[in-house]
């Protein structure tokens, strides 16, 4: 059985991936494929977790996280395609609206 | 009571003794309610007001007269309680009505002369509003007579001093109403206002007197009725002889303001602005005697402190004297009979101070027929005088011969007057008979009282027997001088020329009055059997009312005097030599006779030696003074001034700026607007972490999240 570290370290690389992701890049899209990515790392870990402990509230943990994340996309797609058509872009560096 | 065992004789109407101050209530109440509307509507109104008031008056009188009636039979008489009226803890007074022969000898005067004075007025007060200009005030004088009716019978009928005070304080209010009763009128339009006030004031520093008095009674006795404090009297006496001089001295001092003597008798002459029927009924014939009821009532205290005895006579016989004196040099018909009344009033006064309880009421009697009398004489003197002056006036060819002053015209001024004799027949009969009864010529009735003074006086007080008797020489003297001036020769003015006699609503009661003055003295004669009114007396005062006797050098010598002071009037104002001395150019000619031979005596007399002005200078104007220093000084310059307008209202807008510059816009809104600054400072800067830059925020989440993970695993 692939031991607990290898799952974690590709949890780890992928959530730093998401995250630098998030930071980075300018396109909405990209930053929401980015949040996507941190999420499934976090998802990975859970599995694993749950398949090492012989702990079924892991995976249980999993599917809530799905359906947010769906919820989230559904509502983060709709918000970016409003933006779009306002403002023709969906470069985030250019969309400070709600600067205090 | 006390008297259930009295035999029982004769009827009793004692319950009816509160209706002599009802009676009088209900004619001013009825007059002040419907008197006007009845004055406007009817032509007879002044009769019906004044008929009512009258009647009110009279049947006053006919109560006094069946408790007289009363007393015959049960010459005890009786207390007749009516009300509680106060009473806490010790102090209990009531309203009772003490029937005695005393008290109802003053309810008869004041309730018959009243009654007949009642109906004078509506004769006399008809032409007096008109002349006056204001027939609505017709009403008022009758409420205000009625009020004094009932004042003056609550005076003499109390069964305590409290119910006594009442009296004495309703009667002083009523003069002051009366006095002032025209009062726009006088000299400067303030002239009978002042008089009023001066009357007030006067009698307030003898009700303070009678005040202390009164607090000391109660002090002393524990309470206010009479019979007690008469039984309790002999017995204090004994231990605190203190407290009795100090109570009869005080009510001494309500006796001279109230009955006008020295020292506070100066109201009574400028009392004088009231109309006449007041000058008879209240300046007179009863008001100014309640002070000599006052001592005949207190008689059984009096006795008992020989002091206060010899100050009662020795004020009494000087002011006899005094007042007596300063009549001879007045010019005014009311101010001459105004001196004469303080003067019997002393004669009065001096005689229930020695004791004579008897002699002095019985003089208070005839004096208010003969006073009473005299005054409403005057009056009708006085109204036909300006009935001849109206008719000088309207007529133009006597117009004409008016040199100008028509308008200054004096209808009291004796000097304006003369020859009355002939024009009003009835005024100068009765004015003569009372002048007699006043001068003290036998038989009519002021020579008995008087004599009976006199007799009593030279058994033990011979001072007071010289003062009494030369303040009699002086009265028969300025008695004969101004009937002289008044009645004799011929006419001085056109005004006298044409006088006319009264109506005779006016000259009815002065008739009544006239027999009055000529038999009143044969209610007490000096001799065995005829002593009366001694005999009634003395069931109430006891043995100190002893008959007078008659002692034939003193009568034979007051007489005589009398007769040589009316010669010398003669001498001196006879007809043919008052129009010589008249005949004298107005320039050179001296204001009076007299002055040729006693110069500036006369020039005293006729200033009232200058009492008034002595007043002012150590009263009146100190007392000013002070009054405007206060005023002025004190309360205006330093309390107003200066305390209130620096200390007080500087201090508080002192206060006020600090408070609200300091404190409020200083303190409290700097800190508040402060909170305001800072968190608006503070969210500026809060602000600019809000860029609206997504990748900031997340940025920021993510280096907080790295902070608080590094935190929990390395810790």
């Amino acid at each position: 059985m692939t031991p607990i570290q290898y799952y974690t370290a590709l949890s780890a690389i992928l959530f730093t991936i998401g995250a630098l992701g998030v930071l980075t890049r300018r396109n909405a899209i990209i930053v929401f494929m980015s949040v996507e990515l941190m999420l499934n790392s976090a998802n990975l870990a859970f599995v694993a977790f749950a398949r090492s402990f012989q702990s079924i509230s892991g995976q249980v943990f999993v599917f809530f996280v799905m359906a947010v994340a769906a919820a989230e996309v559904a509502v983060g797609l709709a918000l970016i395609v409003a933006i779009f058509r306002t403002k023709h872009n969906i470069n985030i560096d250019q969309i400070n609206s709600l600067r205090g | 009571m006390f008297f259930e065992e009295a035999v029982s004789s004769g009827p009793q109407f004692f319950n009816l003794a509160p209706w002599i101050v009802f009676f009088p209530v209900i004619g001013l109440l009825f007059n002040m309610f419907f008197g006007g509307r009845i004055l406007e509507r009817s032509r007879a109104g002044e009769k019906i007001v004044g008929g009512i008031a009258s009647l009110a008056a009279g049947l006053s009188f006919l109560v006094s007269v069946l408790l007289a009636i009363s007393l015959n039979g049960h010459p005890e008489g009786m207390v007749v309680p009516l009300a509680d009226w106060i009473n806490i803890g010790d102090l209990n007074i009531r309203w009772a009505f003490q029937v005695d022969t005393l008290s109802v000898t003053m309810m008869l005067v004041v309730s018959g002369v009243g009654t007949l004075i009642h109906i004078y007025a509506i004769g006399y007060m008809h032409e007096d509003v008109r002349h006056n200009g204001d027939p609505s005030r017709f009403r008022r004088f009758f409420v205000f007579m009625n009020l004094f009716i009932a004042a003056m019978m609550i005076l003499v009928s109390g069964d305590n001093y409290m119910m006594l005070f009442v009296g004495w304080e309703g009667v002083g209010l009523c003069s002051y109403l009366l006095i002032g009763f025209w009062y726009e009128k006088g000299k400067d339009g303030i002239g009978n206002a002042l008089a009023a006030k001066k009357a007030m004031v006067t009698n307030r520093i003898g009700d303070f007197g009678f005040l202390l008095a009164a607090f000391t009674i109660f002090w002393t006795f524990g309470t206010f009725e009479f019979h007690t404090i008469f039984e309790k009297a002999p017995e204090i006496a004994a231990t605190n002889p203190g407290a009795l001089l100090f109570i009869t001295i005080c009510l001494l001092i309500g006796v001279t303001g109230k009955s006008a003597q020295l020292p506070l008798y100066v109201w009574l002459p400028d009392a004088m602005a009231g109309p006449t029927p007041v000058s008879a009924l209240i300046h007179a014939a009863t008001m100014v005697t309640a002070g000599v009821y006052l001592v005949a009532r207190s008689a059984e205290i009096y006795v008992l402190v020989p002091t206060a005895q010899f100050w009662v006579t020795l004020v009494g016989s000087v002011t006899a004297l005094f007042a007596a004196t300063i009549a001879v040099g007045q010019f005014d018909i009311k101010k001459v009979l105004a001196y004469s009344t303080i003067s019997q009033l002393g004669f009065m006064v001096a005689a229930v101070g020695m004791g004579a309880f008897v002699a002095g009421m019985f003089h208070l009697v005839t004096h208010a027929f003969f006073k009473a009398l005299l005054f409403l004489s005057s009056g009708s003197v006085i109204q036909g005088m300006e009935r001849g002056h109206h008719h000088v006036e309207h007529d133009p060819k006597l117009k004409k011969q008016l040199k100008g002053h028509a308008h200054d015209f004096d209808p009291q001024d004796m000097r304006n007057m003369g020859g009355l004799r002939e024009r009003m027949k009835t005024t100068y009969w009765v004015y003569l008979i009372g002048a007699i009864a006043l001068a003290g010529i036998p038989p009519l009735a002021g020579f008995w009282s008087k004599d009976e003074i006199l007799a009593d006086a030279s058994k033990e007080f011979s001072w007071a027997y010289i003062l009494l008797t030369l303040a009699a020489i002086f009265t028969a003297f300025y008695m004969t001088r101004q009937i002289l001036m008044v009645f004799f020769g011929k006419a001085r003015t056109l005004a006298a020329e044409h006088a006319e006699e009264s109506p005779l609503i006016v000259t009815a009661p002065l008739m009544i009055l006239a027999v009055l003055s000529f038999f009143g003295g044969l209610i007490n004669l000096p001799f065995d059997g005829f002593h009366q009114f001694a005999h009634w007396l003395e069931h109430t005062l006891g043995e100190y009312a002893h008959a007078g006797e008659f002692i034939l050098p003193v009568a034979l010598l007051s007489t005589a005097l009398a007769l040589i002071s009316v010669a010398l009037g003669w001498w001196l104002y006879n007809a043919r030599r008052y129009e010589e001395f008249w005949a004298i150019p107005a320039a050179r000619r001296p204001d009076d006779p007299l002055r040729a031979y006693i110069g500036p005596i006369y020039e005293a007399l006729k200033n009232k030696y200058w009492v008034d002005e002595l007043y002012w200078a150590v009263f009146l104007n100190p007392y000013i003074d002070l009054s405007r220093f206060l005023a002025d000084v004190i309360d205006w310059r330093f309390w107003h001034d200066w305390f209130h307008d620096k200390v007080i209202m500087g201090g508080y807008n002192l206060l006020t700026r600090l408070l609200a510059i300091r404190i409020d816009l200083g303190g409290i809104d700097a800190a508040a607007n402060g909170l305001a600054v800072l968190t608006q400072r503070i969210a500026d800067r809060l602000r600019q972490v809000q860029t609206g830059y997504v990748r900031n925020y997340a940025l920021s989440i993510f280096v907080g999240v790295v902070i608080i993970l590094g935190y929990l695993l390395l810790r």
